[in-house]
């Protein structure tokens, strides 16, 4: 226990090392099976893509901005400019191995219909998300009566792309109405660690601050 | 007397068609280039340029493809107009096209006029320039022809194919034919199709040239004219088409020329009359008015997915070339939507394909400008490409 503990944070603090990486990517990493083909739609300045090519993953990404792009492919990164929420319906079944929302499906105007494409594209799909369950936004909520901020969150209502946020109890929800099959899900806690516990649900639900699920197609 | 001066004088006017300042390969009547239009044609010729070195294993060319106007003069002063090379801000040594890493291979278009075949060059049945005899090419044709070229010159694969427009077009057109003799593909400022606004563009230049009494019906050689005043027209509506309104303000605003005041004339009272009708001259001084017609048709006839039951991305099915797409936010001649269209393509068929639109004011002509996102595009997807080939790093 304490060795997973101890060797959970060595992960963190060398993610936060090598550039800053953030710590859910290398979860989402992890969930990547070594020389698969894989999408990452929301792919930021390719920090994924990048810790991905280093484990032989063949990545291509999507982006919506255009700098988070060029900036992709000045790095050599296979990412073009695009849209989740329409431009994955030009992708074919079975395109990739893996598609990857990283820190993205909260941002789309459509994720059900994102979840379902990603599900269509890829033969299995990570997604990583805050938590809109953790306690402590449930505590500003609450108490402060305004929209939450945190490390994790720091937009303001009116300028943030996160517009449909879940938490981990709503986001099983959905996984449940699609029949996408969840194969693997983790917690992350506010220190960017993994919450190894066996829990149940409701308490990832309060103190998960990051949740990332591996989910695979519906039998 | 007349008739020996005149013959100087098309000696002179064809030179550059037939014994260009390039190097030229001359492929015999009995290795002929097969033409889409059904017909085998030759003798042939294709002219040049190279730049860096080819390394041992063969594995570091370049082709650059030329636009609509452009030719093989992309890093040395221009044979006719003393001008610097057309593409020296995007190649050249520490450039991202790096001739100190990679050989950089540039040939003329056939039906050009620089050196290749085309309708300038001299028809040996008759002496004298080929004008409308010359055969209608195609896109697909031009990339033939340089294929022909790399098997003579001995290079079976390219590291890359690069080029902007009517060269972007090449280059889908090599991926498309020739997928295995191409690693990574570089098509800027391009498309998949010629939109039907385009192909009426190209039908106004040439509607132009052809209204010159002195284009004489393509055989002005021989009556010792040229239709100077069409192509210079056609030149200028062209030239419209590759700027955007924001440049053309930019630039030139509602300024006047060397003058106060409008001289209540006909006379070019703003700048952007007196910019446009000196691109017009000095176009006229480098190009063949057949040319033009020959490669605005070429153009105007290309459509990749013709050519595969409608569905471009058959044109790409299985292809292990990587490609980088680039398009510009002020370009509404190959507009983003376009190069977009080829990316759905690319995806669909499974290809490595990267995309960016570059945020410029500078309309098509922006490739062959100095546009610095440009050139960090262009270097990380060489770079990337570069690594994956096993080429030594830089």
């Amino acid at each position: 226990m304490l060795n997973r503990l101890k060797y959970d944070l060595t992960m963190a603090e060398a993610a936060r090392t090598a550039g800053g990486s953030r710590v859910d990517l290398l979860v989402v990493a992890d969930m990547v099976e070594p020389g698969a083909r894989v999408l990452d739609v929301g792919c930021g300045d390719g920090e994924l893509l990048r810790l991905l090519e280093t484990r032989g993953v063949d990545g291509r990404g999507i982006e919506l901005s255009r700098e988070g792009v060029n900036e992709c492919v000045a790095k050599g990164l296979a990412v073009v400019q695009g849209d989740a929420d329409t431009d994955l319906e030009d992708y074919p079944d079975d395109a990739f191995d893996f598609v990857v929302l990283s820190q993205t499906l909260q941002a789309t105007r459509r994720p059900r219909e994102v979840l379902e494409h990603m599900l269509r594209i890829g033969r299995h799909g990570v997604v990583s998300f805050p938590n809109f369950g953790h306690w402590k936004i449930r505590l500003q909520i609450f108490f402060g009566g305004h929209m939450p901020h945190t490390d994790n969150l720091p937009y303001a209502w009116w300028e943030t792309p996160n517009i449909h946020f879940c938490s981990i109890k709503d986001f099983r929800e959905l996984c449940q109405s699609t029949g996408a099959r969840i194969e693997q899900a983790v917690a992350l806690n506010a220190w960017g660690s993994r919450m190894r516990l066996k829990m149940p649900w409701w308490f990832w639900n309060l103190f998960g601050e990051q949740a990332v699920f591996l989910l695979s197609r519906p039998d | 007397m007349a008739d020996v001066s005149a013959m100087l004088d098309l000696a002179d006017r064809t030179r550059e068609a037939d014994a260009p300042h390039s190097q030229v390969v001359r492929f015999p009547a009995g290795n002929p280039l097969r033409l889409d239009a059904g017909l085998d044609f030759g003798p042939w010729q294709i002219a040049y340029q190279t730049y860096g070195s080819l390394n041992a294993e063969r594995s570091n060319a370049v082709l650059v493809c030329h636009a609509l106007t452009g030719d093989q003069h992309v890093l040395n002063d221009h044979p006719v107009t003393g001008k610097p090379g057309w593409w020296e801000s995007l190649v050249g040594p520490g450039r991202p096209i790096d001739t100190g890493r990679y050989f950089v291979i540039c040939a003329n278009v056939v039906g050009g006029c620089m050196g290749s075949s085309g309708p300038a060059s001299t028809n040996p049945a008759t002496g004298m320039p080929w004008g409308l005899d010359f055969p209608v090419i195609t896109v697909r044709d031009m990339v033939r022809a340089q294929a022909m070229l790399l098997d003579h010159l001995g290079i079976e694969s390219l590291f890359a194919v690069a080029g902007g427009s009517m060269g972007g077009m090449q280059v889908l057109q090599w991926a498309a034919s020739y997928p295995h003799r191409v690693f990574a593909a570089l098509p800027i400022a391009a498309a998949a199709r010629h939109s039907a606004q385009n192909i009426a563009f190209h039908e106004v230049g040439r509607q132009s040239i052809m209204a010159d009494p002195e284009w004489c019906g393509g055989r002005y050689f021989a009556d010792n004219t040229s239709p100077r005043r069409g192509l210079a027209v056609a030149r200028m509506g062209a030239h419209i088409t590759y700027l955007s309104d924001a440049a053309l303000h930019r630039k030139f605003g509602r300024r006047f020329q060397d003058r106060d005041n409008p001289t209540f004339s006909f006379d070019a009272d703003f700048q952007v009359e007196s910019y446009l009708r000196h691109q017009g001259i000095t176009f006229v001084e480098r190009f063949d008015a057949n040319s033009y017609l020959y490669l605005t048709r070429a153009m105007d006839y290309f459509d990749l997915a013709a050519d595969c039951d409608g569905v471009v991305a058959n044109a790409f099915r299985g292809t292990p070339t990587r490609f980088c797409v680039i398009s510009f936010t002020s370009d509404w001649l190959f507009p983003t939507s376009e190069s977009r269209a080829v990316v759905h393509a690319l995806n669909a068929s499974g290809a490595r394909v990267s995309f960016a639109e570059i945020t410029t004011d500078k309309g098509h002509d922006a490739f062959l400008l100095n546009e610095p996102e440009l050139f960090a595009i262009v270097s990380g997807f060489l770079e990337g490409a570069a690594k994956a080939r096993g080429l030594p790093a830089r």
